[in-house]
C-alpha cells in the first residue's frame, strides 16, 4: 500500500513537471527530428493490405500458367498422354481456384466484376484480371476439347480447336505466371521496385519448378520432369545466391526480421535443397520426391516472404529517402 | 474548368488541427482511434483511410529564421498540415484496375466509392503513402479535395477552417507562383532553409497540393524524389516477356531432348 500524499506533494510534483517541460524541451526522452531524417521514423508509405489469399494466388497462378505451357509443349512433342492430360487438368483447377482467392481478398467481393469495367494497359492489376479471365477460358476450352477427343468424338474441327486453345492457354499461362512480378515490381514499395527486373523470371521459374514438382509427386518420375526440376532448382539457387550476395540498405527486409527468415527458408528449399536432393542419390525416386516436395514448399513460402518483405520495406523511410537522394530509384 | 490546388505553409501553421476536425466533420470521416503517440502533439501520426488532413509537429534542434529560443540550445517547433498531393501523374489513379479513381474537372484525384471494390492496389502504388483501405468498410479512401464543395463554388473544408491561412486554396497556377514568392520572402527575412515542396522534376510531374516548408522534405516524411510507379512498367514488363520467351524455349528443349 502506498502512503497518503504529503500536503503540498501534488504542487511539488506539478512544479517538477512544469520545470521539466520548460527546461527540458531538449530532454533526451523527447524524440527530436534531425536534419535529413524521417518524421519520427514513422512509415512514409502504406504497407500492402493484401490478405493471405494473394501470395497463395501468386503461387497457384504460377503453377497453373506453367502447367498449360507444359501441357501444350508436351502434347506437341508427343509426351506421355496421361501426363499431358494431368497438366491440362492442373491448369484448369488453378484457373478455377485463382479467381476465388482473388475475390476473397477484395474489400468488396460482391464488386469483383468491376475489375472488368476497364481494360487498362497501365495497370498491371487490370492486365492481370484480363490475363486470368483469358487463361481460364482457354484452359477450360482446351481441357474440354481434350476430354471430348478422349471420349471418342472424332472431328477435325475439334482437333484444331484443341490445338488452338492449348496454344492460347500456354501463351496466357506464361503471362499469368510472370505478370505477378510486374504487379508488385511496378509499385512504390522500395524492396519490390529494386527487384522489378528479377521478380518476373523469379516467379515464372518458381511456377515452372512447382508444376514439375506436382507431376513428380503424382508419380511422373520421367526424364522430362527431372530435367525441368534441375533447371528450376538450378536457376533458383543462382537467384538465392544473388539475393544473399546483394546487401544494399533496400534489401534489408530480405535478410532481417520475420520476412528475412521466411525468405531465406524459401530460397534454401526451392534452391540448394531441391537441387542437392536431385543429385544425391542421383535419380532415385525417394530423392526426387523429396526434392519436389522441398521445391513446392519453398515456392509457396517465397511468395509470402516477398509480401512480408514489402510490408517491412514500407515501414522503413530512412533507406527509402536515402535511395531517392542517391538517384537509385529513377526509372 | 480551372485547375485548383492547395498551398499549405508550414511557417503559418499554428498546429490547431482545425483542418483535421473540419475535414472529418464535413466529409463524415469515421474516428481513427484515440491513442497517445508520444511524438510531440501529434497523436494522428499519418494520413490514412480515415485521416485526410494530418498536422505534423516537428521538434528540431535548429533555429527558425531569426527567432531565438529560450531553451538553452537552438530549438524550433514546426507544424505542417499534410494532405493528399493530387499528383499530376498519380500512382493510385494509374494503378486502379476498376476505373474507380478518376481525375475531376478541377484536376483532383478522386476515388469513386460506388465503384471501388477494395483490391488494395492503390495502397501500394501511392508514392506518398496517402490512400489506404478502411478495414471495416473494405474500400479505399483518401482526400476528395472536397469535390462536392468545389462543385458548388465553395472552398474545401480544411482551407475554410484554417484560421491563419496556412492552407490556401485557389487556381493552381496562381498558387505555384504564390508559393515561389512566399519562399523568396521568407528567405529575405532570414529563414534560409525555407523551400517549396513540389516534386515537378520527377515522373510525378508536380503536385496539386504544394507545401512551403522549413528544412528538408524528409523531416516531414515527404519523399525527396517520388516516382510514379508506372515509370517502372517498361523495365518490369520487358523482363516478364523476355523470361517468358526463354522459359518457353527451355521447356521445348526439355521435352525435345528427353
Amino acid at each position: 500500500m502506498s502512503a497518503p500524499p504529503r500536503p503540498g506533494a501534488t504542487e511539488e510534483r506539478l512544479y517538477q513537471i512544469r520545470h521539466a517541460a520548460s527546461a527540458g524541451l531538449a530532454h533526451p526522452s523527447t524524440p527530436q527530428i534531425q536534419a535529413r531524417d524521417s518524421y519520427y521514423g514513422l512509415a512514409a508509405l502504406k504497407p500492402p493490405v493484401w490478405t493471405w489469399e494473394v501470395p497463395l494466388y501468386f503461387f497457384c497462378g504460377g503453377v497453373a500458367g506453367v502447367s498449360a505451357v507444359l501441357g501444350f509443349v508436351g502434347h506437341l512433342f508427343r509426351a506421355d498422354p496421361a501426363m499431358v492430360r494431368m497438366l491440362l487438368w492442373m491448369a484448369l483447377i488453378g484457373a478455377a481456384v485463382c479467381p476465388m482467392l482473388l475475390v476473397a481478398d477484395l474489400g468488396r467481393p460482391s464488386r469483383f466484376l468491376n475489375m472488368l469495367r476497364v481494360f487498362k494497359l497501365r495497370s498491371p492489376m487490370s492486365m492481370g484480371a484480363w490475363i486470368l479471365v483469358a487463361f481460364s477460358g482457354f484452359a477450360f476450352a482446351a481441357l474440354l476439347a481434350h476430354e471430348l477427343q478422349r471420349a471418342g468424338v472424332d472431328s477435325a474441327l475439334l482437333v484444331n480447336l484443341g490445338w488452338l486453345t492449348e496454344g492460347l492457354a500456354a501463351v496466357t499461362g506464361l503471362l499469368l505466371a510472370s505478370y505477378t512480378g510486374v504487379l508488385i515490381g511496378a509499385t512504390a514499395i522500395p524492396v519490390w521496385v529494386a527487384h522489378r527486373r528479377v521478380l518476373p523470371p523469379h516467379f515464372l521459374i518458381s511456377g515452372l519448378g512447382g508444376s514439375a514438382a506436382i507431376l513428380e509427386l503424382a508419380g511422373f518420375l520421367v526424364p522430362v520432369t527431372q530435367a525441368l526440376g534441375f533447371l528450376a532448382a538450378g536457376v533458383e539457387t543462382l537467384l538465392e545466391a544473388w539475393f544473399l550476395f546483394r546487401r544494399r540498405p533496400v534489401d534489408a527486409p530480405l535478410h532481417r526480421g520475420r520476412s528475412g527468415g521466411m525468405f531465406l527458408a524459401a530460397g534454401l528449399l526451392q534452391g540448394p535443397a531441391a537441387l542437392l536432393l536431385r543429385l544425391v542419390p542421383i535419380g532415385t525416386p525417394v530423392g526426387r520426391t523429396a526434392a519436389a516436395a522441398c521445391f513446392l514448399l519453398g515456392s509457396v513460402l517465397s511468395r509470402y516472404a516477398w509480401i512480408w518483405a514489402g510490408r517491412a520495406s514500407a515501414r522503413d523511410p530512412t533507406s527509402q529517402f536515402a535511395d531517392q537522394r542517391a538517384g537509385l530509384t529513377r526509372p | 474548368m480551372t485547375q485548383t490546388g492547395f498551398l499549405t505553409d508550414a511557417t503559418l501553421c499554428i498546429g490547431c488541427k482545425a483542418c483535421e476536425v473540419a475535414c472529418k466533420e464535413w466529409n463524415g470521416v469515421p474516428a481513427d482511434g484515440f491513442e497517445w503517440s508520444g511524438l510531440s502533439y501529434d497523436n494522428t501520426r499519418s494520413l490514412g483511410a480515415s485521416t485526410w488532413r494530418h498536422v505534423k509537429f516537428l521538434e528540431q534542434p535548429l533555429r527558425a529564421g531569426p527567432q531565438e529560443a529560450a531553451t538553452g540550445g537552438p530549438f524550433r517547433w514546426v507544424f505542417l498540415s499534410d494532405v493528399c498531393k493530387h499528383c499530376a501523374h498519380a500512382g493510385c489513379l494509374e494503378a486502379c484496375p476498376t476505373g474507380a479513381i478518376v481525375r475531376t474537372e478541377v484536376g483532383a484525384v478522386y476515388v469513386q466509392p460506388d465503384i471501388c471494390n477494395g483490391c488494395g492496389y492503390c495502397v501500394v502504388t501511392c508514392p506518398f503513402g496517402v490512400v489506404d483501405k478502411r478495414p471495416d468498410d473494405g474500400r479505399a479512401f483518401k482526400c476528395t479535395f472536397c469535390y462536392d464543395r468545389q462543385k458548388v463554388g465553395l472552398k474545401p473544408a480544411c482551407a475554410t477552417a484554417c484560421p491563419t491561412e496556412s492552407i490556401r486554396f485557389g487556381p493552381l497556377a496562381e498558387l505555384r507562383q504564390e508559393g515561389a514568392r512566399r519562399v523568396e520572402e521568407l528567405r529575405t527575412r532570414g529563414y534560409a532553409d525555407a523551400q517549396l515542396y513540389d516534386p515537378a522534376s520527377t515522373t510525378v510531374g508536380g503536385i496539386h497540393a504544394g507545401f512551403v516548408i522549413l528544412g528538408e522534405p524528409e523531416n516531414y516524411n515527404l519523399p525527396p524524389a517520388p516516382e510514379v510507379p508506372t515509370a517502372y512498367l517498361a523495365s518490369a514488363w520487358t523482363s516478364a516477356f523476355l523470361s517468358a520467351a526463354v522459359v518457353f524455349v527451355a521447356v521445348c528443349a526439355a521435352f525435345g531432348l528427353t
